[in-house]
């Protein structure tokens, strides 16, 4: 079993890229299953199943999608297995610019919309920085020198990454991102995050809704920078 | 270098009647047809060379074969300059700034932004100065830019062109920049004096190219009257702009 874990800011166009990539791998005698993992909503999956594949949707609700998507990664992997799939594509809800929910044993791709401008790559964190495949969309919106300015940027924030222009309307950059996909890694054995996960232990976790700093206890980060722990 | 497009499939799976094309330096090679037929598509196959593995299935070769994988994915190796649709910046910088990055990519200084917005400033008469922002340029601003940025900074020996007759600036002088000396150049268009600037063109229907006319010799004549009515009408648009009273008819 291969997993991808498609990571990227709501709406950048992560279904669209997909659909054509799963089309180009059953193409390939291959079979692809998907999981969307969203909070609250999502009709990614009516999407999907037009493509008469395996679909599923995991809601995090009150967890962290991100943190959902990772403590899930087991259960994800068996049902794609008992549904006979050879590859899992993880669509995250890539809502959270701190998390990074890329396992070590999985293509990590990050899809960018190059529309949001050349400072977006310096903005994104871990989502960029640690991912393999970095999928840049709707360049059909934008000129060749915007592409290619957002291109250098990308580079700058992840050097090693590999950079595919694509487009979710046409499909272009879908068979370079399936063959990327059928040449990752096997998931198989104890994988590893790339990178931690923020801090989350503090009273607001737990559910305390009283604003005022007096509230709170835990490790906790002041808008100076200073971080400090609070409590017994 | 030689480009050759081998031609797919329509918009219903049928073989185009067109087989084979081949272009040569210092050709211009024009895309016609009704909107939706597909003249953006075979732009689009051309500029990221296509292997059948695009919807129309068509192959583009250089030099008789497929470019190494390299050319296609990495943009500094591809030979290609392409011109979209697009008529505006989106990028929130100035255009000093934008330029110099754009040269950095490229592997340029930042001594040639001057000669882009001179360049800039021949297509359009609406002057673009360094220190305007990029998404305040108007449309016919955003062309002419985009149109010197790709003839100074992007100077590849492959120019694709979707339609530069609407977007406001001097069409014959844009396709004639861009042109250069012996690059080969496609360019889609709806213009007569664009079409017959080019010594072939593609006739596209259904999303299949259906048959292909050379320039003939008595369109060249049409052109040269072409010419002559743009002119007078640039003088009539230049005389009517200064407040003048219109003279001399053609
Ligand atoms: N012009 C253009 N539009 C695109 C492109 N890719 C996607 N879109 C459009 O962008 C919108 C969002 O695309 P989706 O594929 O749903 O994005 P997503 O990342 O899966 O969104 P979420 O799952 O909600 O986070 C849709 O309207 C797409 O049609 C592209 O390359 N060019
Ligand atoms: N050979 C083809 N096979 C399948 N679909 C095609 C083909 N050529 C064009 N199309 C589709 O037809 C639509 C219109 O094509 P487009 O290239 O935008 O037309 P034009 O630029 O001439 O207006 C697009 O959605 C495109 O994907
Ligand atoms: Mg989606
Ligand atoms: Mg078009
Ligand atoms: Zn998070």
């Amino acid at each position: 079993m291969r997993l991808a874990v498609v990571a990227g800011t709501p709406g950048s166009g992560k279904t669209s890229v997909l659909m054509h990539t799963a089309r180009a791998l059953q193409e390939a005698g291959l079979r692809p299953a998907v999981v969307k993992i969203d909070c609250l909503w999502t009709e990614d999956d009516q999407r999907f199943s037009r493509l008469d594949i395996p679909v599923r949707v995991g809601l995090s609700k009150d967890m962290c999608p991100d943190h959902f998507s990772i403590y899930n990664v087991d259960d994800m992997l068996d049902w794609a297995t008992a549904e006979g799939a050879d590859i899992l594509l993880n669509e995250t809800a890539g809502l959270c610019l701190r998390c990074a929910p890329y396992p070590d044993r999985a293509l990590a791709i990050c899809v960018i919309d190059v529309t949001t401008g050349p400072n977006t790559p310096l903005k994104v964190g871990p989502l960029l920085t640690t991912a393999d495949v970095v999928v840049m969309t709707k360049g059909d919106l934008v000129s060749q020198a915007e592409r290619e300015v957002f291109r250098e940027r990308v580079l700058e924030a992840n050097p090693r990454s590999r950079i595919i222009e694509a487009n979710g309307l046409s499909g272009k950059g879908a068979t370079e991102l399936a063959t990327m996909i059928r040449c990752g890694p096997e998931a198989e054995g104890e994988m590893l995050l790339r990178h931690n996960p923020p801090l989350s232990i503090c009273t607001l976790c737990t559910g305390e809704l009283r604003v005022a700093k007096a509230y709170h206890r835990g490790v906790l980060r002041h808008l100076d920078g200073f971080m400090e722990y609070q409590g017994e | 270098m030689l480009l050759t497009i081998l031609g797919g499939l329509d918009k219903d799976g049928r073989p185009e009647a067109v087989e084979r094309i081949n272009m040569v330096r210092g050709e211009i090679l024009g895309i016609v047809g009704p909107t939706g037929s597909g003249k953006s598509t075979l732009i689009d196959d051309l500029e990221q060379f296509a292997q059948g593995d695009t919807s129309s299935r068509r192959k583009i070769l250089i030099d008789g074969r497929p470019p190494e994988e390299a050319v296609r994915s990495d943009p500094r190796k591809k030979p290609v300059a392409q011109l979209s649709q697009n008529m505006h910046f989106l990028a929130d910088m100035t255009v000093e700034e934008f330029l110099e990055m754009h040269a950095k990519s490229r592997g340029k200084g930042p001594e040639i932004v001057d000669r882009v917005v001179e360049l800039a400033n021949t297509l359009t008469g609406e002057p673009v100065r360094r220190e305007h922002h990029l998404t305040m340029l108007s449309g016919g601003q955003s062309r002419a830019l985009m149109t010197a940025d790709i003839a100074a900074i992007s100077d590849s020996p492959i120019v694709l062109i979707d339609e530069i007759e609407n977007a406001g600036i001097k069409k014959q002088e844009a396709l004639n920049l861009l042109a250069g000396e012996g690059k080969i150049v496609v360019v889609v268009t709806h213009d007569p004096m664009l079409a017959l600037m080019t010594s072939r063109r593609i006739v596209m229907k259904n999303g299949g190219m259906v048959k292909v006319i050379n320039t003939s010799d008595g369109e060249k004549g049409v052109f040269s009257d072409l010419l002559r009515v743009d002119r007078w009408l640039s003088t009539l648009r230049e005389a009517i702009r200064q407040g003048e009273a219109v003279g001399a008819a053609l």
